[in-house]
């Protein structure tokens, strides 16, 4: 094909996705968007004006070469655009899926100004999806082996992709996940419709690969301090246990039977599969013809009222204090909920929860709001509207107001210092604790935020790890 | 995986598991639990840790069958493995010289009592414990109790052994002969620990409970196992599980545990079912 112009090139619509068709997925656990096909993502790869400066790759937290990439995609080559992607980035086809592109890359997208700027994340999905079922993930190549032992806590996004840098710097380097299952966040929050657990799968088996050794079941805090980790032997230790406690609302009828927080619900449908029961053991409450509402406006109310849908809700409602555009979760979980079926009751708050005499719940007072001045958030405040309450009918509640940090690891470790909120306080540059030899990152730093994120965070103390392990005199 | 070294029937449907697992023998204390989970499909089930030893890197666990999974959990034997587990979780039980103690357990409970009765001997307490049971062949650790406790009672509830009636019954018999009591562990059925509480909340008497509810991931980061003691939301598997007995609310606590009955009886009736199948097709296989 002759070199596109300019022109040529801005004239290409962005290409559409394939997706589930919303009636069918509704019912189902399989992943809603099917990806492009190798044409789609010529097609796609070539709305690409491969700038000089690409000012796409500023808005990625770990710093995919984007343009490099497209252009392998618009040249057909799939496995040499996978290659390069992973130069920096070891998870792909999950962040291809669950990255917020649209207020990273993307926005950034100089196509984008004018028209829809290039589906970058879809294109890296398409990428990392190919090269799995073609090839199988190819591995990069690791260093000369250091000697130096590096621990990690935590196998959720920003442990892994820690690791994945380490070992390839020739690390030795080990992972502690409390759950059975590797991959934190990645496989007991996120569903199956939004990440298939195979390809968590397949990308911790590439990290396993690389030589990177994973153990299960091994609660830092209570299986070890990290003082005891240190006195194993490790030479540096990287903490991103993520944000693992659930927050409540603190109103009355909270503890009624039904009424779950997000993490109790997720974990139970997508790490214990509840959604096969009794094929698996665990059950979680029967949606079935009933009324179901989440509380919250995040990715993970999305997940949740999602889940509550393909488990047979009648009526499934997310039910949020403010309005639709100050909603966290991402424009298209939003977009793909209503398709679905989802109810939005924007601006309302329950004030509590009403049981019945066996403790089951049977509804909520809610509240409606308005919005006032902006608040430390810079969104507007919810303000209660006086006399509007109201009873909604329920049969299960999901909380999905976010999470604290759990304090294991700090009370077990009091030299490793934390703020007021419980998160760990770090060098933002360098990642480094108050603790010498000790990292951190993703959300035990930040509070609750993105898989990227995380990601990034990971790297970042992946640099400063690898630096400190070439001249621990340096602190 | 996780070897299990032995596996004896204690009493009917109650059987004693010594499983490999040196980092947990090494590190737990009384008071704290492991969650297991037998197969890939398993749940996570949190059981109290009965005792250990560091040196064989052992730990102990006593399980009655009563749902489908501690059912399951009872069809393992010597030399089988469960897939996970994974300890000691929770804060161990508060242990000191508190003068006099008594250690009671019901049913099963008298399994997850045993090892703060060893722990409170230890630290220097008059130790007593009381087992109670509803018949004769579910009394459990009878003989460990006496080998540690100062005093020990068995109680049943048809009197087929031991003295006639509930762990309550003798414990307000001891409290009215005069026995001055200045600590209590109660372990067993959330009515039994109730009721050890209200007998106890008129004297004042310190009195401890190990809370079991339902339990997913044992760390803290799911919240499905709250409870509300002094009217505040706790997670028992991160503050507790252990709490003071007379902050407890035990009404919720027990309507709580019956959020997944009727998956329970499902789970039984596919799991009985299955098992029924095994056998024909083993039978099937042997002719």
């Amino acid at each position: 094909m002759p070199e596109l112009t300019k022109k040529e090139r801005m004239k290409i619509p962005r290409q559409v996705m394939p997706e589930q068709n919303p009636e069918e997925r509704r019912s189902n656990f399989k992943e809603v968007n099917l990806g492009f096909t190798e044409e789609l993502a010529v097609m796609e790869a070539n709305r690409c004006l491969q700038c000089p400066k690409p000012v796409c790759v500023e808005g990625c937290p770990v710093g995919v070469q984007i343009r490099d990439f497209i252009k392998l995609v618009s040249e057909g080559d799939f496995l040499g655009a996978a290659a390069k992607i992973k130069e920096d980035n070891v998870l792909p086809a999950v962040c291809g899926r669950v990255c917020p592109q649209e207020e990273q890359c993307e926005v950034k997208c100089v196509t984008g100004v004018k028209g829809e700027p290039v589906a970058i994340g879809r294109l890296e999905r398409f990428v990392a999806d190919y090269e799995r079922t073609h090839t199988g993930i190819r591995t990069a190549t690791v260093g000369a082996p250091t000697g130096k032992k590096v621990a990690i806590v935590g196998s959720g996004p920003a442990g892994l992709s820690c690791a994945g840098d380490l070992v390839q710097r020739g690390h030795s380097v080990t992972v502690f996940e409390a759950l059975h299952e590797i991959g934190g966040v990645l496989i007991y929050g996120i569903p199956e419709f939004r990440l298939p657990k195979e390809i968590v799968k397949a990308e911790v088996e590439a990290l396993k690969n690389l030589g990177v050794e994973f153990k299960t079941n091994n609660v830092i805090g209570f299986s070890d301090t990290v003082d005891e980790l240190m006195g194993e032997g490790y030479d540096a230790i990287f903490i991103g246990v993520g944000a693992g406690l659930p927050y409540f609302m603190n109103i009355p009828g909270e503890n009624y039977n039904g009424v779950y927080s997000a993490n109790e619900f997720l974990t139970r449908v997508n790490l214990m599969k509840a959604y096969r029961f009794p094929e698996f053991d665990t059950p979680v409450f029967d949606c079935k013809g009933k009324n179901v509402a989440v509380f919250g406006g995040g990715n993970t109310a999305m997940d949740a009222v999602r889940t509550s849908k393909r488990l047979g809700a009648k009526n499934a409602f997310i039910v949020y204090r403010r309005s639709e555009v100050e909603m966290p979760a991402r424009v298209e979980e939003v977009h793909h909920a209503k398709e679905e079926g989802i109810e939005f009751i924007m601006l309302t708050n329950p004030l509590e929860f009403i049981g019945d005499e066996q403790g089951w719940l049977r509804g909520a007072k809610l509240q409606k709001m308005e919005l006032g001045e902006p608040d430390a958030s810079g969104r507007r405040r919810p303000v209660p509207i006086q006399g509007s309450e109201y009873i909604m009918d329920l049969d299960m509640a999901v909380i999905a107001i976010g999470n604290g940090s759990n304090p294991m690891i700090q009370k077990t470790t009091p030299d490793i210092t934390h703020n007021k909120r419980g998160n760990i306080v770090v060098d933002e540059n360098t990642m480094k604790t108050s603790k010498k030899g000790v990292f951190a990152g993703g959300d035990i730093v930040t509070g609750g935020a993105t898989v990227i994120l995380a990601m990034g965070a990971g790297r970042k103390a992946a640099g400063a790890i690898d630096e400190y392990l070439k001249d621990p005199s340096v602190w | 995986m996780y070897k299990i070294i032995s596996a004896d029937f204690l009493a009917p449907d109650i059987k004693r598991f010594i499983i490999s697992a040196p980092k947990i023998a090494r590190k737990r204390k009384a008071g704290q639990f492991v969650i297991v989970r037998t197969t890939e499909h398993g749940e996570r089930i949190p059981l109290t840790i009965a005792d250990s030893n560091s040196t064989e890197g052992t730990i102990t666990i006593i399980v009655q069958g009563i749902g489908k999974s501690t059912k399951e959990i009872n069809s393992f034997n010597s030399g089988d493995y469960f897939t996970d587990v994974v300890g000691p979780l929770g804060h161990p039980s508060h242990i000191e010289n508190f003068g006099t103690a008594v250690s009671i357990g019901g049913g099963v409970g008298a399994a997850i009592s045993f090892p703060t009765a060893v722990a409170l001997k230890e630290a220097g307490n008059h130790t007593i414990s009381i087992i109670g049971a509803k018949t004769k062949e579910l009394v459990i650790l009878e003989k460990e109790m006496r080998d540690v406790c100062d005093e020990v009672y068995v109680t049943t509830d048809d009197g087929s052994y031991g003295e006639h009636g509930f762990v309550t019954t003798k414990l307000k018999n001891l409290i009215d002969s005069g026995t001055k009591i200045d600590f209590i562990l109660a372990i067993g059925p959330l009515p039994m620990m109730r009721a050890v509480a209200e007998l106890t909340r008129p004297y004042g008497i310190k009195t401890v409970v190990s809370l079991n509810p339902v339990m997913v991931d044992g760390t803290g980061m799911c919240g499905g196992c709250r409870a509300t003691v002094d009217n505040k939301t706790v997670f028992v598997c991160v503050d507790g599980p252990e709490f003071d007995a007379h902050l407890v609310d035990f009404d919720t606590l027990m309507k709580r545990n019956n959020t997944y009955r009727d998956f329970e009886k499902t789970a039984l009736e596919h799991f009985s079912c299955h098992t029924h199948q095994m056998f024909d097709a083993a039978v099937k296989e042997q002719n």
